[in-house]
């Protein structure tokens, strides 16, 4: 999908959360999973130019031309109509970047930064993309000591992590649930590949972090906590593991009357996993109220 | 009269002052019973109308607004008129300074630098150990907050990457005092990484110490140098500062009636009432109050009279752009749209060659230095210096990229404060990066607080929020500075100073 161009959905100067030291964060638009429990459903989709977007749009800034949906950022306030009205969960506002466009950026923004993550969306829809891009970065002098990361769910056969993973310092991998019944129902693919994935990552060093987002009522449940637990000593008993808790921000559809994860039952399941011998279980930095 | 009696007994029945906060409050009133310095129709005119600014700092100007001793000379030779005899010990060094601190005026009757500690206190620690060392510091600090509690004060420490820099920041961090007030000098060729990811870890516990660029400080100042005091003034060592008047920028914007009549008329018409306010504080406290004549402080040397500047500021940057954007039609606001924020730096190029042509007799250097002034707790509608509005910054890296190219015109400090998220604290490396990339860039000075501090930055100084909170419940405070603290946090909205939201991963929309 690369021809050297990506659909981005938004990109941040600023990320304190995606990884060490302060990053770059670049976020491309699709989604190969369909999470209830997304907080950010409107990089799901890719724009199949409708229009239903057009006729909310109250300063103007979306047009249709032609057949073509076309954003402009000058009238745009920021309102968030369009991605309500939006029956695929895309994004109008998205706009196409070429590698040289990011390169331009980070230039800008170099002497801040400690790297760059790529998120979606998933981030490996735009593998060629994102081999360009790397591969473009740690060829140039000034740029060389970024570290770059990709935030994934994993679902990538290994062909494809092999054909990145050599200009890649990190992963970030979100493994959704371990009951294959449940995984469908959350994210409506199988977990097969996220699971080969974390193994696939672990083994060749470049598993920066495994992410585990806590349901009340789906993956808090004593079974979900115990796989997680043998799957990270599989993984290494020191392998990283950052549990989230499941917010209403952003939240779209049926899991938004869901009820919030609360901290003291985040801090429940890491009590168990600590005592299972894992050596780094880190919980969210802020609570919300 | 009545009004100004009914104000002296408002100041001595007031119950949340203790009894030296009312005597320094019953002088200030009592200086201003004297008629104001001599000042020409004109720019008393613009006084009243509060289009420059005195900083209120009295009638009489009878002490120098800022004074930086240079307290190696107490230590090197003791001091006869307070018959101090010189210092041999680490012991007796410390003490000399806390005897030295009292002799030191300023405009808020404690002293506003308290020295280089670190270079001072280096030369007595020979075969002291550490942990001693720190146990000093530590009692030392504690001095400092309980005797002199007053978060203009300041000590400066590096550039160097020595023993008593880190026994000061390490019991910096575990006291979390609102005094004294910290900076620490960086220069990238001397201090090195660890020093300043020391610093940055700092920042994240205790919203202390503020970094100053050394190496573009240290070019703007010629022997001995220069100190960082106060709400971030950088001023010459062994002098100071005799007085600091400003401009209120969104009122001279207001009186405009469009971008070039503010920038070729009225800019360079107040910019001259300004100097002409401070030509005239400043002869009077040169010619008229004595101060400097059989002053102990001039004779051994702690000061020299050649040496004070005096401090050109400026405030409310952002309403006058905006104001002078909207006169254009032109919707783009101050920190967030390139036009406006290059308006912005026209006008800080502008001011800092206007100030250039306005001669100052008894001034250093005999002319002004420009100063991004940090606010006042009863300005109102108006945002300190160049600073972004409350509430409406950017994120930190557009926010530094955004006021950069300002700092090269204040010679005598700008002061920003980024506002960073809580969730830095479980990433400090971030913190460390930013603040060496706006270092690096030419940012003059990084401050930053993390909210979820309880001690945090208001307009340049330092107050506990719990103490805010007990001032509001009348309780009164122990420290000076709270009272300011609180007053600005219910007028100018300091409080409402707002982190970015970067936890939640992805915001939605595209605006970047």
């Amino acid at each position: 999908m690369s021809d050297g161009v990506a659909a981005v959905s938004k990109f941040l100067t600023w990320s304190v959360v995606d990884g060490p030291g302060n990053r770059f964060v670049l976020f491309l638009q699709g989604c190969n999973y369909r999470c209830v429990t997304c907080h950010n459903p409107h990089t799901i989709g890719v724009c199949s130019d409708c229009g239903a977007c057009v006729a909310v749009c109250p300063s103007g800034a979306l047009t249709k031309d032609g057949r073509k949906v076309v954003h402009d950022p000058g009238p745009c306030i920021s309102c968030d109509s369009c991605l309500s009205a939006c029956p695929t969960r895309a994004n109008p506002m998205v706009r196409r970047m070429t590698v040289g466009d990011v390169l331009d950026l980070l230039r800008r923004n170099a002497p801040f930064l400690n790297g760059l993550t790529v998120s979606g969306g998933e981030a490996t829809l735009h593998l060629d993309f994102l081999i360009d891009l790397f591969t473009a970065i740690k060829a140039a002098p000034d740029l060389a000591h970024l570290t770059l990361f990709i935030d994934s769910n994993g679902n990538l056969p290994a062909e494809g992590w092999q054909r990145v993973l050599p200009v890649t310092d990190g992963v970030m991998l979100d493994i959704k649930a371990f009951d294959p019944e449940r995984h469908r129902r959350l994210t409506g693919a199988d977990n097969d590949l996220s699971l080969a994935s974390a193994k696939l990552l672990a083994d060749a060093g470049k598993l920066y972090e495994l992410r585990f987002l806590l349901i009340p009522g789906e993956t808090d449940h004593p079974e979900e906590i115990a796989a997680l637990s043998d799957l990270v000593h599989e993984l290494g008993p020191d392998t990283r593991l950052r549990l989230n808790a499941f917010q209403h921000h952003g939240v779209r559809g049926p899991a938004a009357t869901w009820a919030p994860m609360p901290r003291a039952g985040v801090e429940a399941a890491a009590g168990v996993l600590k005592a299972s011998g894992l050596a780094e279980v880190v919980l969210p930095s802020v609570w919300l109220p | 009269m009545t009004e100004t009696l009914s104000q002296l007994r408002r100041i001595a029945q007031n119950p949340t002052l203790s009894f030296k906060q009312k005597e320094h409050a019953l002088a200030v009133e009592a200086e201003n019973m004297l008629p104001y310095v001599l000042l020409d129709a004109e720019t008393r005119a613009a006084l009243d109308a509060r289009i420059i600014c005195d900083m209120y700092e009295g009638n009489a100007p009878y002490k120098p607004r800022y004074v930086l001793p240079d307290y190696e000379v107490v230590l090197k030779n003791g001091s006869a008129h307070l018959e101090l005899p010189k210092p041999e010990t680490l012991d007796e060094a410390i003490n000399t300074l806390q005897i030295a601190y009292h002799h030191v005026p300023s405009v808020t009757g404690m002293p506003v630098f308290i020295g280089h500690l670190d270079a001072l206190l280096l030369p007595f620690c020979d075969g002291v150990s550490d942990n001693e060392l720190y146990r000093k510091i530590k009692l030392f600090w504690r001095y400092i907050d309980r005797v002199l509690p007053d978060a203009f004060l300041h000590a400066d420490i590096g550039p160097t990457d020595n023993r008593v820099a880190r026994a000061i920041l390490k019991a910096d961090a575990e006291l979390k005092q609102v005094a004294p007030n910290l900076t620490f000098l960086y220069d990238p060729e001397v201090s090195g990484d660890a020093i300043l990811r020391l610093c940055t870890d700092n920042i994240i516990a205790c919203s202390k110490p503020h970094i100053a660029n050394h190496p573009v400080h240290r070019e703007v100042f010629d022997e001995p140098g220069y100190a960082i005091v106060s709400c971030y003034n950088a001023l010459p060592l062994r002098g100071g500062a005799a007085s600091l008047a400003r401009v209120n920028l969104k009122k001279v914007a207001e009186a405009s009636s469009g971008e070039a009549d503010f920038l070729d008329v009225q800019l360079p018409r107040y910019v001259n009432l300004n100097a002409r306010l401070m030509r005239a504080r400043v002869d009077y406290l040169f010619r008229q109050s004595g101060f400097f004549d059989g002053n102990f402080l001039v004779e051994e040397g702690w000061i020299d009279k050649d040496r004070f500047t005096a401090m050109f500021g400026i405030f409310a940057m952002a309403e006058a752009v905006n104001h002078l954007q909207d006169l254009a039609g032109r919707p783009g606001r101050y920190g967030h749209d390139a036009a406006a924020n290059e308006l912005g730096h026209r006008i800080s190029a502008r001011l800092a060659e206007l100030v250039g042509r306005e001669p100052m007799e008894h001034v250093w250097r005999g002319v002004a230095m420009l100063h991004a002034q940090a606010g006042l707790s009863s300005d109102a509608g108006t945002t300190p210096g160049v600073r972004i509005p409350y509430g409406s910054e950017p994120d930190p890296v557009s926010h530094v990229q955004a006021l950069l190219p300002h700092h090269k015109h204040y010679l005598s400090g700008v002061s920003e404060i980024l506002t960073l998220d809580e969730t830095v604290r479980s990433n400090p490396e971030a913190v460390f990066q930013l603040a060496k990339g706006a270092l690096q860039l030419g940012f003059r000075e990084f401050t930053a607080n993390v909210t979820g501090n309880d001690l945090v930055r208001v307009t340049g100084f330092m107050i506990r929020l719990s103490d805010v909170k007990l001032y509001n419940a009348a309780k009164g405070s122990r420290v000076n500075t709270t009272a300011l603290g609180a007053e600005a946090a219910e007028t100018v909205h300091i409080l409402d100073r707002k982190p970015r939201v970067v936890g939640l991963e992805l915001m939605a929309g595209s605006g970047v």
